[in-house]
């Protein structure tokens, strides 16, 4: 894909690889917009996944056999793969975890229980999902440390005014590249180099930004970086954190187990080597070839040319959803496409996102209505729940006018 | 496949617009309890004034989707006036009709007592909301009102309710 090919993506012909997307709901064509919860699967992810499992699956860095040592080489290569897409300078830089919940805790138990203490700041924003809020809310709990918030403004972004005096004494700065909820798209670098500038170590939460290939952990200047699989087009049971060496070097092991260690006796053991101190257990060894194919089939979208794809989405999504719509309904996220996402949130006065929802399914469309996993955030909107449609590289107009039409009649569904 | 119809019937939109009961009743003499769910945000909140054995008043609040808040709605309706072991033999009677689905489903041996709590019990417009049990995942809509009142009269009984 030429990224300079300003028509985008040949969205007919990606929707080609999606083979769920040929299926019908109610006699409809599937419309699927919440992929921002989890996207679909290509099918070369899925045929590299079956033909692992069919020609070459053993469990990796334990036999000696030959498909053992082809299924520990897959594995291998897909960390090395995800190193390389998230800009990370050494494969043993990334760790593989169930999905960025794992990483984000495994971060949170291990680095935060040797490097914080009682009376230590924690600093994250309004918009974070809760994977990166609970386990903070954990170690908060169990060491006596502070949890202070950034404010969002009136435009859903970061209110940064008081962001000095926030990181002032702050050990940790947490917070997500693209809100799950707004589409909000953060200025990372700015972020990390406050943070660093108070003194405060910088994790981000890539699970929005990772599916566009628009993170380079290096560009950031971050020093601990989450993302999840199965919102990257891969396998869910996979996910992963990259952190700077010297980091996961001094990190303590999380879990126990097999795989992680380098000697066990009666009265103690060694840990691995990083990363492989941190992945205890049977991996998900299948998963990290789906992933791997995964990457490939976005490279070969390219990043900029997904970026475009979407910003024309969501504009052309903005600009129906307020011409049909007006004033009834409204978005809370930022007004145009500058610095946002291919997510779209919004509400009706007077019918519920799951009545929203419910309309919407009869007519194939998939969308999420819920708090999306951000109560604090919802809190802030002053909505128990919104309605969320997120696009990706299969969607396109059509879809946002199906969407638009099947809105139109759950509003007229539940017209007071 | 179910349509929306099944799910929406009128007298549940109705209910929806047009909420029974809606307001406060003053704390004492009457019981405030709350019942949230947790997945969707949605909240109710009754007011249950109970003289000795009799159900004599009871108003509702909070916010949800129309499944909820035609459940709560339809639920004040059918409960004022009665007395508490009946409004209990209700509850039981509606979560019975909320459940016969999974039952179903899975060849539940309980599927006898569904039926027996069923028998006998005037259900009324609240059969409208049987549409709910073919869309498993809104059957906490439907039922969050009457876990709520549950709660409410175990509260009462109990004696927490000394306001």
């Amino acid at each position: 894909m030429n990224p300079t090919d300003h028509a985008g993506l040949d969205t007919a012909r990606v929707q080609r690889d999606f083979p769920i997307l040929s299926r019908t709901v109610n006699g409809k064509r599937l419309v699927y917009l919440d992929s921002a919860s989890s996207s679909q699967k290509p099918q070369s992810v899925l045929d590299a996944m079956d033909e692992q499992y069919r020609t070459y699956y053993a469990n990796i860095h334990r036999g000696v056999y030959t498909i053992a040592e082809e299924s520990t080489a897959a594995y291998e290569h897909a960390r090395a793969k995800v190193a390389r897409f998230l800009g990370a300078a050494a494969a043993n830089e990334v760790v593989f975890t169930k999905n960025i919940t794992e990483a984000i805790n495994l971060f949170a138990h291990s680095w935060g229980r040797t490097n914080l203490r009682e009376g230590d700041a924690i600093v994250v924003t309004e918009m974070e999902h809760h994977a990166n809020i609970v386990p903070w809310h954990m170690l908060c709990a169990e060491l006596g440390t502070e949890l202070r918030w950034i404010p969002i403004d009136h435009e859903f972004r970061l209110d940064l005014s008081e962001l000095d005096r926030l990181l002032d004494g702050a050990k940790l700065f947490a917070f997500t590249a693209v809100s799950n909820v707004l589409g909000t798209v953060n200025d990372v670098r700015f972020l990390a180099d406050a943070a660093h500038a108070a003194g405060a170590t910088v994790l981000v939460d890539a699970a929005q930004a990772a599916p566009h290939g628009s993170v380079d952990v290096q560009a950031w200047d971050a020093d601990v970086v989450g993302f999840t699989g199965h919102k990257m087009l891969g396998p869910s049971g996979i996910g992963g954190l990259w952190a700077r060496p010297e980091l996961l070097e001094a990190m303590p092991p999380f879990l126990g187990g097999g795989e992680m260690i380098l000697d066990v006796r009666k009265d103690g053991f060694v840990p691995n080597e990083v990363p492989w101190k941190f992945e205890a257990g049977t991996m998900p060894i299948a998963e990290a070839t789906g992933l791997a194919a995964a990457i490939d089939y976005l490279e070969i979208l390219g990043t900029e040319a997904m970026l475009e794809h979407e910003r024309r989405l969501t504009a052309y999504a903005l600009d129906s959803l307020h011409d049909r719509f007006g004033d009834r309904i409204h978005v809370h996220g930022p007004a145009g496409t500058q610095m946002r996402g291919g997510i779209v949130s919004f509400g009706f006065d007077h019918i519920h996102a799951h009545d929203i929802a419910q309309v919407l399914d009869e007519e194939a469309v998939c969308v999420r209505a819920s708090h999306h996993c951000a109560k604090p955030l919802m809190r802030v909107l002053g909505v128990p729940a919104n309605t969320r449609a997120s696009f990706y590289v299969y969607n396109d107009e059509a879809d946002v006018d199906t969407l638009v039409e099947a809105l139109e009649r759950a509003e007229k569904f539940f017209a007071v | 496949m179910p349509g929306l119809e099944d799910l929406y019937r009128e007298i549940i939109l109705d209910h929806y617009r047009a909420p029974r009961n809606r307001g406060e009743l003053a704390v004492p003499p009457a019981h405030k309890v709350e019942g949230f769910n947790p997945l969707c945000g949605d909240e109710v909140v009754l007011y249950l004034e109970v003289d000795g054995d009799t159900v004599t008043d009871l108003k509702i609040a909070g916010q949800g989707c129309s499944i909820s808040q035609a459940s709560t709605s339809m639920m004040s309706g059918a409960v004022k006036g009665l007395r508490v072991a009946e409004v209990r033999r209700l509850i039981r009677a509606f979560k019975a009709l909320m459940s016969i689905h999974e039952s179903k489903l899975e060849g539940d041996a309980d599927g006898d007592d569904i039926r027996t709590e069923l028998e006998g019990v005037r259900l009324g417009d609240l059969e409208a909301l049987q549409g709910v049990v073919k869309f498993p995942v809104r059957i906490k809509c439907a039922t969050l009102a009457w876990n709520t009142l549950q709660q409410g009269l175990d509260e009462i009984e109990s004696g927490d309710a000394a306001t």
